[in-house]
Parts: C-alpha cells; structure tokens; sequence
C-alpha cells in the first residue's frame, strides 16, 4: 500500500522488508503486537480509573489506532525525535516512556513528570527527546522542525524526527506553517497523519474538502505514503520505509493512515454520531484482535503465550497503577509558584 | 563615533553571533545581503553563515522551530519584522514557551525580538506596542529598552537568561536615538532606573515615552516643578519597589504608555503603587496611553492617537493641581 507522490529526484529505494530475514520480521511483529497491547490494556484500565472516579480531567484512548502509533516508536533510536499526539500510548511506550510516566500523570502525582501541573496525554520529557504536546493542534510540527534543525547545527548525524496528527489537526494554520518550514529546512522528519475519520465529532466531509489527505504531500514537498492503519504488517513496513528516507535524507515523509477511531473523543463521548454503518468499514477493524489473530494464524505465538503476555501486562499496569496511587498528590501551599526558571527575575504579587 | 539605537542591535548580535555557538536568528528577510526590514541584521548572515536564517512568512512556525532548537541547547533568536505580526505567534509565544517550564521542568532559552511602536504613516498593522499583552502571561520576560546603551546591553542579557524574553525595540528609536559609543557598564534586566531626579511628581515610563516624558520634565521646570522620570526598562517583571521610593519622594503619579488604554503596562504600575503605597499618594494617580481605536495611519491623527508631550504636560498639570 505504498504510494510515493510523484517527484523529481532519486528513485526509491528498494522495498522495506526486502533482504530481511523471516525471523526477524516475525520478532518485529510480535514486539509491535506487545506495545499494542500494553496500550490497549493500559488505556482500559485508565478508562476504568475514569469510570470510577479516580481520574481528574479528561482521558483520551488510542483504541483503533494501536499498529499505526506501535510502528511510530519502533523506528526511533536514541538520539532521535518523537513528538506524540493525543492517541499515541503504543508508540511512546516503544519510544521507551516507562509506565509510571502514563499513570502517575494521569493520577496526579507529584512524582511524574508532569508533577500535577499538566495533566494525561500532554506529558513529555524534552530532555529525553520525547516532547510534550500542548492542546493547540499543529504547534508541534515547528517544535520538532527546530529539535532537528539545531541537531544539524550541531553536527550531529543520522538522526531523525517523527511527529503524529489527526486529520483534524491537519486543518489549522500551525499545522500548514509547520509542514511548510520543515520542507523548507528540509529536516529529516517524518508526519503521520491518522484519519480516524472523526475531528471529536466532525466528519471527514466538513473536516477537508481534498481527494485524499496524502495529496497535499506534493504540494508541500514531502515523500506521501498511504497505509491501513488496522494491518500491522502495512504499517510497519510504510513507517519503517519512511524513517529510512527522511534518516537517509530524502525529504520530510508523509504517511497517512486510515483508521475509524474506536472509542469517543476523550472517555467523557459515547461518540453516539458515528453512523452504525461505518462501523463495518474495512477501516473500522479492531487492528489488536486482528493482530493477534494473524500471529496465531502463522504460529508466531500459540495461545497461551499470547494468554501470558496478557497477564504479564496486566500485572505491570497493576503495579504501576498500585505504586502512582500510594504516592502524594502536590499541594497548593507547597508547590513553587514559579513559572520563570530564573528565580530573580519571577514578579512579585503581594 | 556614534552609535544609533539601532546599529547597538546589530552589534549586540554580532557580538552574540561571534561569542556564542549557540546563538543563531532566525526571521523573515534577515539572511543574504538584505539584512531585515529595518537593518538590524545587516551583514550577520555574510559574517555568520548558517547563523542568520531567512524563513517563510510564517510567524507561528517562526516561533516554533526557535522552540524546538532551544529545547536542543540553542539560543534562538527571533526577529518579527513588526510587533503587530507576533499575533500570529501568540500561540507558540504563549502557550508553549510561557507554559514549557512550568509544566516539564524544562526552560525555553528564546529571544523574540518585537519592532513595536508607532511612527509616522505606519497605520493599523505596523505600530503596535504588545508588552501588555506578553506580560499578562505567565512564563515570559518582556523588557523595553529606551536607550541606546539599554538596546545593547538589555539583549545580550536577553539571550544569557534561561526563559523566553520577549524584547521590544522602538522602532521610532532607532534611527533617533544615538550615544557616542557602546556601553561598558549595564544595569540588569528587571531594575529601573531613574533617568531625572525631581521631587514634585514622578512620572513612570518605558521605551520610546521615556524621552517624551523626559521633555515634559524639561518643560515643567521651566515653571518651577521638578519631575522625576523613572524609565522601567523591564516591564515584566515590574521594578515596583524603585517606583515605590520615587513616589514615596514625590507624592504625585503619572504613568506613560504608548498601548492602548484597557489594562497594560501604566495600569498595573498604578493598581501596585494604589495597593502598595496608598499612604505615599498626595493627589490620585493618572495614566496617559494611547486611545482606545486602532492606531490610524494619518499623522495628523496619528499624533493625536498616542501620548505626546503636550497630553502629557496637560496631565502631569492636572496632577500637579490636586
């Protein structure tokens, strides 16, 4: 399902799997399939926590999304870029944001990363390369854009950057200015965009008014590709394709990917406005189940391995949840009201 | 030898440029041999190359790539070609880089560079003046510089501190203002400083009003009242207690700004000194800004739009009165 607008320059470059033995294509999918289901086991169990009451905010899935967002982390390195999105939890967890980071955040601890300041999905660790999104959809494109600018400043090498969006997000001005710049420095940086068919509950047809999202790929100088965002195999091999390119130093890459999202906006939607009918959409399949199905089809894992990874998971959450629980949550008259790092130079308010 | 307010910013970034491998600039008609819309680049990007950088007329993203490379250990600065087409960046400005620190423990080390206020002729969209603005937010620095020395010193000291700076040079200053050479000695950013002593009323001001508050001092001591001028130099953070010794001097407040009049920079200075120094107050403090319509493009309103020295003598006298 690879399709590579149409532009001047050098051929693309062999196919992705191709010289790849079986076995490690094979380890690949089942370790893609592992991050799939942390996510999908992780996120119900912060859906269960909402549900109870033990979670302040809001809690966004990233069920339906789970085999594009795992292929998103597995091709990153250290010294490259992620800048994850709303529906992400599979691909910052292949990233390597460990458990604790999700449930001490969305639990409020004082011990997270975010330390009760921002709360569920806008956690990050700049520091680490994984950065935190802000709600203004499109805003981290540039963010990542000047990441991997001042990396080649530097002189460094062989790094690359990728960031993920909606198509929703598609359609604000930040995101246009920021597709724009980074062509325009040419950075090794690669966009998937996950058309879950719903921006919270508008549909494609008041969302975009193009043949398809992949289109816009030429009109801003990047290499398009498209993928069905259910198929694992489809999705690893496009990502994989494109974070070779960008890292080899093609142009920015866009992948669009297409999914139906499979839970509301954020937990608080029963998303009651997607039409009975979509639901059987080849788009629409659950791509966990699908996963797993094809790994027992081609006897990758039997049954009961798959039965154990689930416990194992299972047991991680529990305990990470157990441990963000027991921790304090911050307090008002202890926090450090200071929004300046520079301490001399913070307003005083009598 | 003199040095223009405007020639102190260009050697403030070349001393930045040669001294620090971190600095780069980054905005729109900066790079080749063009060097900006007003000059302050001016031969940066043949001395520095790869360090100038022209960029696409996109504001946002501006901001946003100078973001992402000061998170990577860089010292970005930004250069709006005019103040009023930041507001295309208020969200990378303030959403981002006001809130990065606060929320991850991680500062932003970026310097926006505003060519902001009024000059002849330059109507709606190319004389605005938005300190307001950015300080209303947390996580921002915004300092105005009044004085060619200031220019200089103020963004060397912009691009040296942690958090995000937003650095408002006047426009009408730059060509104006001239000192006979670079200065060696600095106050920092967040002090204020009193530019004239005076002992009847203080007036309170910052950037390009300075010198108009300055001619008001001069005038009135022709009647015998002598004004004390405090320049503020950084409006966020406000330097309240130097205002708070002058009017505890005088007894009388003015405060000039050249924004528009609902809240702002000259507001915030008269609630702190109402709140904070009640007791010092002989008469009630007054303000004068700019009116509350766009800024128009005939000089002949333009004039009359914003503070000059006879709306400002007319109600420094009233104040004088009471």
């Amino acid at each position: 399902m690879l399709q590579t607008a149409a532009r001047k320059g050098k051929r693309p470059t062999g196919k992705a799997s191709a010289g790849k033995s079986k076995k490690v294509a094979h380890e690949r999918y089942v370790e893609a399939f592992r991050w799939m289901l942390l996510a999908r086991i992780l996120e119900d169990k912060l859906a269960s926590l909402y549900r109870g009451g033990m979670i302040t905010g809001g809690v966004y899935l990233g069920r339906g999304q789970e085999a594009v967002s795992a292929a998103c982390g597995m091709f990153l390195q250290k010294g490259d870029v992620f800048a994850p999105l709303i529906r992400d939890q599979a691909g910052r967890s292949a990233f390597g944001e460990p458990l604790l980071d999700v449930v001490r955040t969305y639990l409020g601890s004082r011990q997270g990363p975010m330390r009760g300041r921002d709360g569920n999905i806008h956690r990050g660790r700049p520091r680490e390369n994984q950065l935190a999104m802000i709600s203004h959809l499109g805003a981290m494109i540039p963010v990542i854009t000047g990441k991997l600018l001042a990396k080649r400043m530097k002189g460094e090498k062989n790094f690359v950057g990728l960031t993920t969006i909606g198509e929703g997000g598609m359609q604000t001005g930040a995101t246009h200015e920021g597709l724009n710049i980074a062509a325009v420095e040419q950075v090794p940086l690669v966009v998937v965009v996950t058309n879950n068919h719903f921006a919270y509950s508008t549909p494609n047809e008041r969302e975009f008014a193009c043949a398809h999202l992949v289109d816009r790929a030429k009109g801003y100088g990047y290499e398009g590709h498209t993928v069905d965002g259910t198929d694992l195999n489809a999705c690893l091999e496009v990502i994989e394709t494109a974070v070779k390119r960008a890292r080899a130093g093609r142009p920015p890459q866009l992948v669009v990917a297409t999914t139906l999202r499979l839970a509301g906006h954020g937990e608080h939607d029963d998303a009651s406005y997607v039409p009975p009918e979509m639901k059987n959409e080849p788009f629409a399949q659950d791509p966990v189940p699908r996963t797993e199905k094809f790994i027992l089809e081609q006897n990758l894992l039997d049954a009961a391995a798959i039965t154990k990874m689930r416990a194992e998971i299972a047991k991680e959450v529990d305990e990470a949840v157990a441990t963000a629980q027991q921790e304090d949550a911050p307090a008002g008259n202890e926090e450090d009201w200071s929004a300046l790092s520079t301490r001399d130079l913070k307003d005083e308010f009598p | 030898m003199s040095v223009t307010y405007l020639e102190a910013i260009r050697e403030a970034q070349t001393k930045l440029l040669r001294d620090d491998e971190r600095v780069f600039i980054y905005g729109q008609d900066i790079g080749g041999k063009f060097g900006g819309a007003f000059k302050a680049t001016k031969g940066l990007a043949e001395k520095f190359p790869g360090r100038v950088l022209n960029t696409p007329i996109s504001e946002d993203a501006m901001v946003g790539t100078a973001i992402g490379a000061a998170l990577e250990g860089m010292r970005p600065i930004v250069e709006m070609q005019f103040a009023d087409f930041s507001s295309v960046a208020l969200n990378q400005i303030l959403n981002n880089a006001g809130t990065h620190y606060y929320r991850t423990n991680v500062p932003v080390p970026i310097t926006v560079r505003l060519p902001s206020g009024g000059t002849k002729g330059s109507g709606p969209f190319h004389s605005q003046s938005m300190e307001g603005l950015y300080s209303h937010y947390p996580g921002l620095i915004v300092v105005t510089p009044a004085t060619v020395e200031d220019a200089y010193t103020m963004l060397i000291d912009a691009v040296a501190i942690d958090d995000p700076v937003i650095y408002c040079e006047h426009k009408y200053l730059y060509y104006h203002l001239k000192a006979d050479a670079l200065p060696k000695d600095k106050l920092p950013i967040g002090k204020a400083r009193i530019v004239r002593p005076g002992r009847d009323l203080t007036i309170v001001s910052y950037s390009a009003m300075v010198h108009e508050a300055l001619a008001v001092a001069n005038e009135l001591s022709k009647e015998g009242f002598e004004v004390e001028v405090v320049d503020l130099r950084t409006v966020k953070p406000l330097d309240t207690g130097t205002v708070l010794a002058s009017v505890a001097r005088t007894g009388r407040l003015l405060c000039v700004g050249e924004a528009f009049p609902w809240g702002g920079v000259t507001a915030e200075v008269v609630s702190r000194v109402t709140t904070e120094g009640f007791h010092l107050l002989d008469a009630a403090p007054a303000r004068v800004n700019a009116k509350d319509t766009p800024i128009p493009y005939h000089p002949n309103l333009w004039s009359a739009h914003r503070p000059n020295a006879k709306t400002i003598t007319a109600k420094a006298r009233q104040v004088l009165a009471e």
